[in-house]
């Protein structure tokens, strides 16, 4: 259970208390991490089982390493040449899934709302691993927890200081991408709000969903407004499918305007600002090579800190026995 | 020997004639005979006792999709008519977009033989504006409406073609009938799942713009007034389409419009806490607080004309599924009058317009010889209870359908007797 919930659908059900639950764990989890021998027999005898429907290599693996490092059995499940492609419809699939016996299921799916559809059906727990354009609650969670992270260090914690999630109140993040598409930004913006940071969301207009201010966000087209004083910025991913959806004429003139490239970096944001990218990047598109491997890059530590999220989220689910980790 | 049926102590309204108050009906041979405050009752006289109850002209609803013929999983013209009687309609409007479509008399003659063999509500059926409604060429409608077409439309797909919907309405003259159309342009609007806006935002759903709606309906309103066709407006719910409905009245155009009990009573943020669940999903979709406002205010000064349901029942099959994924439609049937009440008790519409929205006036836009008590007229009757309280539980709907966003919800006013022809098809 994370905090009154038997399954994480999005972090717009989640209230502070039960946010920092996880962020909280998720620092014990990455004590783990740091050890020589990887591995804890928290979750031994458990089952968790990944059931993507659309293809993503990294979340897939990450919440396969999490249940790994936990020691519970870990099985993939890809749509692909499935029976899914022969028109079973997702309730069939999560019932069959359901028959061998899984503590957690995780499900990344194109569709709004599949997740929350699956939990409604079956008696295991769900983690959506990632909805349609709604939630991804894991990615939401990584990210406050680097962001934590990453403001401990700038006060002056060392480098394997504990998170202090209390420094998250009073910041500032700017998302800046097509937050239309983005279950990335919603996250976000349920999440931090929430720990007490403030969001701006920016892209071109035609990026940024009706309505989006209503949850809390302020909204930017020029991208010197919207990380201007921000204490760190999020670029999101450009699909090369929304070229021509019609969101913007292409990739040359997007990045022009929106992407982020070192000599923008250094004129526009201020100097302990701290980059995030939900990967996979479009280098040289959203983010420029030097930028994402630059010195206020945080991207490996939020695939670091992911493993050590999904690690908290599985265990709070699966109700791990001793909480010895 | 005649048959007399007397209903006695209910309170009459009967917009079409003027009627509100404490009256008798009196039925003879399945006619109404009188309707009066004192009539002497004959011994042999059948009695509905009416006390406490609205007695009213049996409801017409110009929008019902029955789905027979093809679609009999669905529903059938005999389970549908049957809903219909439940509810207190006793004409309804069966849409054409059946399997195959009613572009031709044989499909006319065989829905007209289900209603007929049904023996329940009235069934009118709707011909198709295009043949085979692939938005191409005419239908012939001269041969629907000599087969009892009472009008066209291609709902369930919107008349793209501005040229196509100009010919439509001209054409249509010759034959006195009605079009009826569904307001979506499909390019603004694109793949949709619901209205777009904060809810769909949040929700992570793609949203249609109002303004895919009402685009259309500025079309069609100009178009109306190119041709002097008779124009009507389907399941209208946007603020825009209102304007543009107003505005087409001001003109002095024939345009009529319609509105459905959903878009009158919930909104998209009513669906966003019902979650992802498809029996919330319909097309237009539920809409913003402001829009449904402007259609409740609408119905209330007449601008809309009628309540139609829209009933559209879909089985598991379409609707058991992803909320992208799901069919659009939900049953509507045997909701529609408690769900209208309800903008009564919150001072919305008067008691009285409520009535002829479901009555006088639809059959006024189609040119029905229905929804009045006037001396002669057939006996189409409702009784109703516009006090009584039930659960909606959709597993005792009499249409197949069981997707209704009112499931589980506790209603009040509901419809105890109706007759068709002075028979009772309905409560006893
Ligand atoms: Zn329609």
């Amino acid at each position: 259970m994370i905090g009154r919930h038997r399954h994480l659908i999005g972090l717009e059900e989640l209230d502070r208390g039960e946010i920092l639950q996880v962020l909280q764990l998720a620092a014990s989890m990455k004590e783990v991490l740091r050890r020589p021998l990887k591995k804890v027999p928290t979750l031994r005898g458990k089952a968790v089982v990944n059931l993507f429907f659309e293809a993503s290599t990294r979340t897939r693996s990450s919440f396969e390493t999490a249940a790994k490092i936990l020691s519970a059995d870990a099985l993939n499940w890809t749509a692909a040449g499935s029976s899914v492609s022969k028109g079973e419809t997702l309730v069939d699939t999560a019932r069959n899934l359901e028959a061998m016996r899984p503590d957690v299921l995780v499900i990344r799916h194109a569709a709004s709302g599949a997740p929350r559809l699956v939990a409604e059906r079956v008696g295991c727990a769900v983690v959506n691993a990632g909805d349609g354009a709604h939630e991804h609650p894991s990615q939401g969670l990584l990210d406050a927890f680097t962001l934590a992270e990453h403001f401990t260090r700038a006060a002056g914690g060392g480098p394997e200081a504990a998170p202090d999630f209390g420094l998250l109140a009073g910041k500032t993040v700017a998302i800046v991408g097509d937050v239309s598409h983005s279950r990335v930004a919603r996250s976000g913006l349920h999440c931090l709000p929430k720990l007490g940071a403030k969001v701006r969301v920016c892209g071109p207009p035609t990026m940024i969903p009706a309505g989006i201010e209503r949850m809390g966000a302020e909204v930017h087209h020029a991208l010197p407004d919207a990380v201007k004083g921000a204490d760190a910025v999020m670029m999101l991913r450009i699909q090369h499918e929304r070229i021509g959806d019609p969101l913007i004429p292409g990739t040359r003139e997007y990045s022009k305007f929106w992407g982020l490239n070192a000599r923008k970096a250094e004129e526009w944001l201020s100097p302990g600002a701290c980059i995030l990218h939900p990967g996979p990047i479009n280098r040289g598109v959203e983010l420029a090579p030097e930028v994402a491997d630059g010195p206020r890059s945080v991207i490996l530590d939020q695939v670091q800190n992911g493993v050590a999220v999904r690690m908290a989220v599985l265990y709070l689910l699966a109700g791990g026995g001793e909480a010895h980790v | 020997m005649s048959e007399l049926l007397f209903i006695e102590g209910g309170r009459v309204i009967d917009p079409s004639g003027g009627v509100d108050g404490l009256r008798t009906v009196v039925v003879r041979d399945g006619r109404i005979a009188e309707v009066a405050e004192r009539v002497e009752r004959p011994r042999e006289a059948r009695v509905i006792d009416a006390r406490g109850r609205w007695v009213t002209p049996g409801f017409v609803d110009l929008h019902v999709h029955l789905r027979e013929p093809g679609q009999e999983y669905k529903e059938t013209v005999a389970t549908g008519a049957r809903a219909a009687v439940a509810g207190g309609f006793t004409t309804v409007a069966a849409m054409a977009n059946t399997s195959p479509v009613n572009d031709n008399a044989s499909v006319t003659e065989l829905v007209l033989a289900r209603a007929a063999a049904a023996g329940l509500a009235r069934v009118r059926p709707v011909g198709c504006v295009s043949r085979g409604q692939k938005g191409e060429e005419l239908a012939e409608y001269g041969e629907l409406k000599a087969a009892g077409c009472v009008a066209l439309s291609d709902d369930g797909r919107p008349v793209a073609s501005p040229a196509l919907m100009r010919r439509a309405l001209e054409y249509a003259r010759a034959f006195d009938l009605p079009v009826a159309v569904h307001e979506e342009d499909p390019s603004l609007a694109g793949k949709w799942a619901m209205h777009e806006g904060a809810a769909a935002t949040r929700m992570g759903l793609k949203g249609m713009p109002a303004q895919a709606e009402s685009a259309m309906v500025w079309r069609d309103v100009e178009l109306a007034e190119l041709t002097g066709g008779r124009l009507h407006l389907q399941h209208l719910s946007t603020a825009g389409s209102v304007r543009a409905l107003r505005e087409a009245k001001r003109r002095g155009l024939r345009v009529t419009g319609e509105a459905a009990p959903h878009h009158l009573a919930l909104t998209d943020e009513d669906l966003a806490r019902a979650g992802y669940d498809t029996s919330w999903k319909m097309n237009p979709p539920l809409r913003s607080a402001e829009d449904r406002r402007a259609v409740q205010e609408a119905l209330a000064d007449g601008t809309i004309d009628c309540v139609a349901t829209d009933h559209a029942p879909h089985s598991a099959v379409e609707k058991d599924l992803e909320f992208d994924a799901a069919a659009n439609g939900i049953v509507g049937l045997e909701t529609a009058f408690a769900v209208c009440l309800g903008l009564v008790r919150q001072g919305l519409l008067s008691e009285r317009r409520l009535v002829e929205a479901l009555t006088a006036a639809p059959a006024r836009a189609f040119g029905l010889a229905a929804g009045t008590l006037a001396p002669g007229a057939p006996a189409d009757v409702a009784v109703l209870d516009p006090a009584a309280e039930w659960r909606v539980e959709p597993e005792r709907f009499h249409s197949k359908g069981r997707h209704s966003p009112w499931k589980g919800a506790a209603l009040t006013g509901r419809c105890t007797h109706t007759l068709v022809d002075g028979r009772l098809v309905h409560g006893s």
